[in-house]
């Protein structure tokens, strides 16, 4: 027989299926702790290098743009220390200055000019054709002239392209002089286009009207309101990198850092997405994710493998176990049969002594030759009658117990408690004569059907029976047998009023192998297969016993209902397949 | 020799009775233990043939009165197969012999002999002593 492909019951189903969920949770618990905790440790971890990181990369740029500002600020300080603004009309004069400047510097420098007090350009060297332009309108000039030295913010002015000045003012002959010199823009911008970082990660600077003073490589608008909380923060806080994280304009999450610039006109802004910015971080959630989800799917297929496996040994040994039981229980119906058959034997044994004795009567009367007159044949047909009387109820007797004997198998069916109780009480009834104890049946009439193996039940009621008249073998006594309905079930009382049980071994009666007969008399098992069969039912059994006053035996089982019948039906058709 | 039978049995009770009788046996006999203890009273009885399982007070029982009140009195017990026990049990209490039912009517008479010279046997020693004494 291969087990393997009979289908579980529902039982071994649900443990399979609370087997696996406990495998699961207990395996998954530690392994989503691990997990949750490593990478959340792990995540914060990054989140502060790369902050770090970040804050430091936009620090040093801040600290190159300016120094970068302030030195070329300086270059043109120098310049207009050492000119002699007597001669500043002079082009060439001018022109060597700024040929100088591009000598020494690069071309950083685009063109140079003075203008006077008046906003009137008196020299220019450049590109552009800029010789004799009015500036007395332009911001930078109103600004300029105020200040000793001045950098202006990026415009695109006279020459229509953007660029920024450094200016320094003199005064010469009681005149305000300022001389001018023009950044490259290009130039500028590079300092800032270099930082790159990853896909997304630029820089830009804005001023404090929040307009760009570089070309961004992406372009946007930048929101004024949050550039003006940057600059209030940064100088509030006296910090010199802000790090912020937060949705961008086109609702991407950012990692915004900012630093000021020129003494906290500008504002140097990094952004990165953080997509970008924390991608190792993202790779390392993946793979833990993969092996996680990986681990899992181990987890589950091993936990589904090992529960099928271990249920089905289960459900194996509880087979065993199931037909060790009915070993068990033939085995305690054997002894139990027993202990009847000696009743049965003297009950048979009567009959026969006497269908004996008057055949030997008949053959007296015959010895003596005494078989001619009336009075001798009513003799004989008396004697007759006698021997067929006592065969009859030899009869009945060797009847009763063969309906006894006949079902012995275990198979589960329908029928009525009562007919099985009378049975049982009829073959017991010599027994309980000899032994001066009277029988007594209550029976409700009409009880309904149990579900029941009848020669499972009929062993439960021998086994309490003999009992009851083994305790009562010396005394004599009542015996009475009850069944009742009550609430959807069968009530059975088997009560004597024999010597009782003492107490200590109430507890343990319906334990295999425990008895108080001496040994070799009783198995001990009788009770505890009582006990095995109306379980196996869905029923209980229970003892009350006081010693002096006698023991009752209640057996409740499962009245039969429609209902029943018809789960019955279902679960009979799934034996079947 | 004076017998007694005594079983709960009337129909085995009588057909023995009438079959003894015929063999010229000087018997009686009575349904149960207590009748039969009664009829020890007031009857003069050598041997009774006793049935072990009665109702009521049972064969263990009443030999056990009979040889309390009249121990020169011998039992033969009769028992079925299934209480072997008991007859042991009777024989370790003073019965003569038992025998299984069905008996042979033959082998019930000569033990019933043999129990009877056994009474006889005792009885005359206690006569002889009593003589002797007197």
């Amino acid at each position: 027989m291969n087990r393997k492909t009979i289908p579980l019951s529902p039982y071994y189903r649900s443990l399979t299926r609370n087997m696996v969920l406990l495998v699961i949770m207990i395996s998954f618990t530690p392994m989503l702790l691990v997990t949750v905790i490593t990478l959340d440790r792990f995540s914060a971890s990054h989140h502060e290098k790369v902050y770090a990181h970040l804050g430091e990369l936009v620090l040093k740029h801040k600290q190159n743009i300016d120094s970068f500002l302030v030195e070329k600020l300086q270059n043109i300080r120098f310049l207009a220390d050492t000119i002699d603004f007597d001669q500043c009309g002079h082009q060439n004069m001018i022109e060597g200055h700024l040929a100088r400047l591009q000598r020494a510097y690069g071309p950083v420098f685009v063109d140079l000019g003075v203008v006077n007090e008046q906003g009137q350009q008196v020299a220019y060297t450049g590109p552009f054709r800029l010789e004799e332009a009015l500036y007395s309108d332009a911001d930078w000039f109103k600004r300029a002239i105020e200040s000793r030295y001045f950098t202006s913010d990026v415009f695109l002015g006279l020459r229509g392209a953007p660029h920024f000045i450094i200016s320094a003012r003199k005064t010469c002959q009681d005149q305000k002089w300022i001389i001018r010199a023009t950044i490259d823009f290009v130039e500028f911008n590079r300092l800032v286009e270099k930082i790159r970082i990853g896909k997304t990660g630029f820089a830009y600077i804005l001023n404090r009207e929040g307009r760009f003073q570089t070309k961004p490589i992406f372009d946007f608008t930048p929101d004024l309101d949050i550039y003006n909380r940057y600059f209030s923060t940064l100088e509030r806080m006296g910090k010199e990198v802000e790090i912020q994280e937060r949705l961008d304009s086109y609702g991407v999450r950012s990692i915004y850092v900012s630093a000021l610039l020129k003494g906290g006109d500008w504002l140097l802004v990094y952004k990165q997405a953080s997509s970008d910015a924390f991608s190792d971080l993202r790779n390392a959630q993946t793979i833990a994710i993969v092996f996680f989800l990986l681990g899992g799917v181990a987890i589950v297929a091993m936990a589904i493998w090992m529960s099928g496996k271990m249920v089905r040994r289960i459900a194996t040994s509880d087979q065993e176990k199931e037909i060790m039981n009915e070993q068990v229980i033939e085995t305690g119906k054997l002894a139990s049969v027993g202990e009847l058959a000696a009743g049965i034997a003297h009950e048979i044994n009567n009959p026969v002594a006497i269908m004996v004795e008057e055949a030997g009567w008949l053959q007296d009367l015959m010895e003596d030759g005494a078989y001619k007159s009336d009075a001798d044949i009513k003799e004989f047909e008396r004697a007759l009658d006698q021997i067929r009387t006592q065969g009859k109820r030899c009869k009945e007797i060797t009847h009763k117990l063969l309906s006894f004997a006949r079902k012995t198998d275990s198979r589960i069916e329908d029928f009525e408690v009562g007919h099985l109780i009378e049975e049982l009480v009829a073959l017991s009834a010599q027994r309980a004569k000899y032994s001066n104890v009277e029988l007594i049946t209550r029976l409700e009439p009409k009880l309904p059907a149990i579900s029941a193996s009848q020669s499972e039940l009929q062993q439960v009621f021998l086994n309490l029976i003999n009992n009851a008249l083994d305790a009562m073998d010396k005394t004599g006594g009542t015996l009475e047998i009850s069944a009742k309905q009550e609430e959807g079930q069968i009530v059975i009382d088997v009560s004597d009023n024999g010597p009782g049980i003492p107490r200590a071994n109430l507890a343990r009666i319906f334990d295999p192998f425990f008895t108080t007969k001496p040994v070799g008399s009783g198995t001990g098992l009788g009770l505890s297969i009582c006990y095995g069969i109306i379980h196996k039912m869905g029923g209980e059994i229970t003892v009350k016993s006081t010693v002096d006053v006698g023991t009752t035996f209640g057996i409740r089982v499962p009245a039969k209902t429609d209902e029943a019948v018809e789960n019955k039906a279902v679960s009979a058709t799934d034996t079947c397949n | 020799m004076k017998l007694l039978l005594v079983d709960d049995e009337t129909e085995f009770l009588e057909t023995l009775l009438k079959r003894m009788k015929r063999r010229n046996v000087d018997v009686n006999g009575v349904g149960s233990g207590e009748k039969a203890l009664a009829w020890l009273e007031n009857n003069d009885t050598d041997v009774v043939i006793l049935d072990v399982r009665m109702t009521g007070m049972d064969g263990i029982e009443t030999l056990r009165e009979i040889k309390k009140r009249h121990p020169l009195v011998e039992v033969i017990m009769l028992t079925g197969h299934a209480s072997m026990e008991a007859a042991i049990e009777g024989m370790e209490m003073g019965a003569f012999d038992y025998l299984m039912k069905p008996m042979d009517m033959d082998d019930l008479l000569y033990k019933a002999e043999d129990a009877f010279k056994k009474k006889t046997i005792h009885s005359g020693k206690i006569d002889k002593m009593v003589q002797d004494l007197g």
